[in-house]
């Protein structure tokens, strides 16, 4: 990676103003304003607010207690409740937690609140006799926000989307402005459609080249955060753009937006091209939702904080150690940790592409340690049921080859959860995971390690049980 | 709230992310329904390792923690965008965190709640200061005076969040200031 140059320098030109960054031009628009500077104090108009099970009660209770108990939200259709954290738990606040959210989506007419369950009259209970693995949800529920947002036709190009979890970024693969918040915020939000936000300064990433055999986007977003640093990019927009761009999938952009938030960013945005549309479009009409949008390109005279070179041919597999995402190793140097588990899974790593890449690698093999996947939404279960290779489904292969795989899609393990939580670690173990974050017990003991590393890596350390070069399986 | 806030303080280091604040597992409590926030209170600083942390920032068996001061290093409430965090420290009885610098939503959420208060302090000061140490913290003066030595150090005003968090919260701060209608 090359330093291009350190702070932006405007160059001359009386009309400097109008050169903006995508995230700039996208919170001028939503602020009703001609042009914003990094720096400003905005309101922002919110086209989707998103919240979930977790902050979602919480929210509901600001609202009410902020504009009163028969308030109304500014915008039912703008609303979108996705309770995706604490599912599949016989946690009892937990399964309450989504009885609030119903009560609310019912309350106010919510027509996207999808629930796990299909009677809107009805009370969500897990049953933990049937085991965690097979299905126990409705036709309605949607599993990880971040990855069913899309799915459902929720993020389109140009727009704003404000979510309570900090991996909202993850839509700034869409082109699009999008950050996690607090209940207060979401609270305000629900009431009025607006936030006071300031505009960040953005960093520009711009991709070259393409991936290597073996090398994940997952690989290029820990090689970036280990470059500028834990909170090498807090209070900043993070743009990736250039001529790599156009190699990468949605489900990769995706990977990398995710965890713009592991370097502190306020967002994570993508150029806008014909892969977006084509995807935005097809989900869009898919679901009915609101079809039409304005996608920001770029002006190429726009003011950046710092400009960076990311050759994506040549990063090489990548693990973020334990205690924090900015540890960076190589994978083909870590071979010396010995793991306990592997884990595949969450909005960051639970796509069909991710399991995919998974399933390459323990294909007529067997793993060596726990191995745990948990699909980000229903539809990637069903994927994964129903693509085949040769004569056995991607699900098929993955069991035989030791992985427990639930049908029960949802947050899991990533963030440790209710102790009966799917995969979650109760013992101080070492786990490889495909997750975003591995803070001392994010995946539930407070003295287990989390090593963060693509799905490739973790398949390939799943059967050796110590870290492990995919490129070596 | 005074300007004048005296206590012990509490130290912890670098990237106290919002898993050590308030565990993951405790999430199913609701910040808006009393009871949960009293007991959210109890957790506060509970997923700070058992080895790099033997003092616990809340005594067994207690819902409010000794330490009404917390310091702390580089990226205090980085992960997850939790407002739970904040809610924790301020129902716990923690009125201030001093910290190095502080991670974007932690921050903002503290400002939003008005549960305490974010103060960045630029230098190291968890290696000053350690745990159960008597402070004096001035919030007009932004300073904070060790009482064992009287050593007085800085840190950054805190500007316009300031009477927001006085007011306990954004919506509190735009009501007291006509920018939203006053509660019928």
């Amino acid at each position: 990676m090359d330093k291009v140059q350190g702070c932006g320098t405007l160059s001359f030109s009386l009309a400097w103003w109008l050169y903006m960054t995508l995230t700039e031009k996208i919170l001028a628009r939503a602020s009703g304003k001609r042009e914003v500077q990094a720096g400003d104090n905005v309101w922002v108009s919110a086209d989707v607010l998103m919240t979930h099970d977790v902050c979602g009660p919480g929210t509901i209770g600001v609202f009410k207690r902020e504009f009163g108990a028969d308030a109304k939200v500014w915008d039912p259709k703008r609303v979108v409740i996705m309770p995706d954290h604490y599912i599949f738990t016989a946690d009892s606040k937990s399964n309450r937690n989504v009885d609030i959210l119903r009560e609310f989506a019912k309350e106010q007419g919510l027509p996207y609140f999808y629930d796990v369950i299909d009677d809107p009259n009805g009370k969500w209970v897990f049953d933990a006799q049937k085991g965690p693995l097979k299905r126990q949800y409705g036709e309605r529920y949607a599993g990880v926000c971040h990855a069913a947002l899309p799915e459902k036709g929720h993020t389109r190009p140009g727009e704003v989307l404000f979510g309570t979890d900090s991996h909202t970024c993850m839509a700034g693969a869409f082109n699009e402005f999008s950050t996690g918040i607090g209940n207060t915020d979401a609270g305000f939000i629900l009431g009025t459609g607006k936030l006071l936000l300031k505009v960040p300064a953005t960093m520009h990433f711009r991709l070259e080249g393409k991936l290597a055999p073996g090398v994940m986007a997952k690989d290029v977003i820990l090689h970036l955060i280990g470059e500028i640093g834990f909170d090498g990019a807090t209070y900043r927009a993070m743009q990736f753009d250039g001529p790599g761009v156009a190699s990468l999938s949605m489900d990769d952009r995706m990977t990398i937006a995710n965890m713009a938030i592991e370097a502190g960013g306020k967002n994570g945005i993508f150029e806008f091209d014909g892969q977006t549309k084509a995807t935005v479009d097809a989900r869009c009409l898919l679901n009915g939702t609101k079809a039409n949008y304005d996608p920001v390109e770029r002006d190429g005279n726009e003011t950046f904080y710092q400009e960076l070179t990311i050759h994506l041919d040549q990063i090489e597999p990548t693990v973020a150690c334990h205690p924090d995402p900015g540890q960076r190793k190589l994978a083909k140097s870590m071979g010396h940790i010995q793991l306990d588990r592997a884990y595949v899974g969450s909005c960051t790593g639970g796509k069909t592409s991710d399991f995919i890449a998974f399933a390459r690698i323990l294909r007529g093999k067997h793993v060596k340690i726990d191995t745990f996947g948990v699909p980000a939404t229903p539809a990637i279960a069903r994927d994964l049921q129903n693509t085949r290779w040769e004569d056995k489904t991607i699900w098929d292969i993955l069991v035989e080859a030791g992985v427990r795989m639930t049908e029960n899609p949802g947050c899991a393990a990533c963030l440790g959860g209710p102790v009966d939580t799917f995969g979650r670690m109760n013992t101080p173990l070492k786990c490889i995971s495909a997750t975003n974050r591995n803070f001392p017990g994010r995946m539930g003991h407070k003295d287990s390690q989390v090593f963060l590393a693509s799905p490739a890596t973790v398949a390939a350390s799943a059967l050796t049980g110590h870290i492990t070069d995919p490129r070596e399986s | 709230m005074e300007a004048i806030i005296s206590g012990q303080v509490f130290v912890v280091k670098d990237n106290i992310d919002t898993d050590q604040i308030i565990p993951a597992q405790f999430l199913n409590l609701v910040p808006t329904i009393h009871e949960e926030y009293e007991k959210l209170g109890s957790y506060a600083l509970y997923g700070l390792p058992t080895e790099l942390y033997p003092t616990r920032f809340i005594a067994p068996g207690q819902l409010d923690s000794q330490y009404s001061i917390i310091i702390g290093g580089r990226n205090f409430g980085c992960g997850s965008s939790r407002e739970h965090a904040p809610i924790a420290l301020g129902s716990a009885n923690c009125h201030v965190v001093l910290a190095e610098s502080f991670a974007r939503i932690f921050f903002r959420n503290c400002v939003a709640t008005g549960e305490v208060y974010p103060c960045e302090c630029g230098e190291r000061l968890c290696e000053v200061f350690k745990t159960g140490d008597h402070v004096t913290i001035n919030l007009d003066q932004h300073t904070v005076k060790a009482e064992a030595t009287g050593k007085v150090h800085a840190f950054k005003s805190l500007g316009d969040v300031r009477p927001v968090v006085d007011a306990g919260g954004i919506f509190n701060y735009a009501r007291k200031t006509g920018m939203i209608a006053a509660r019928k």
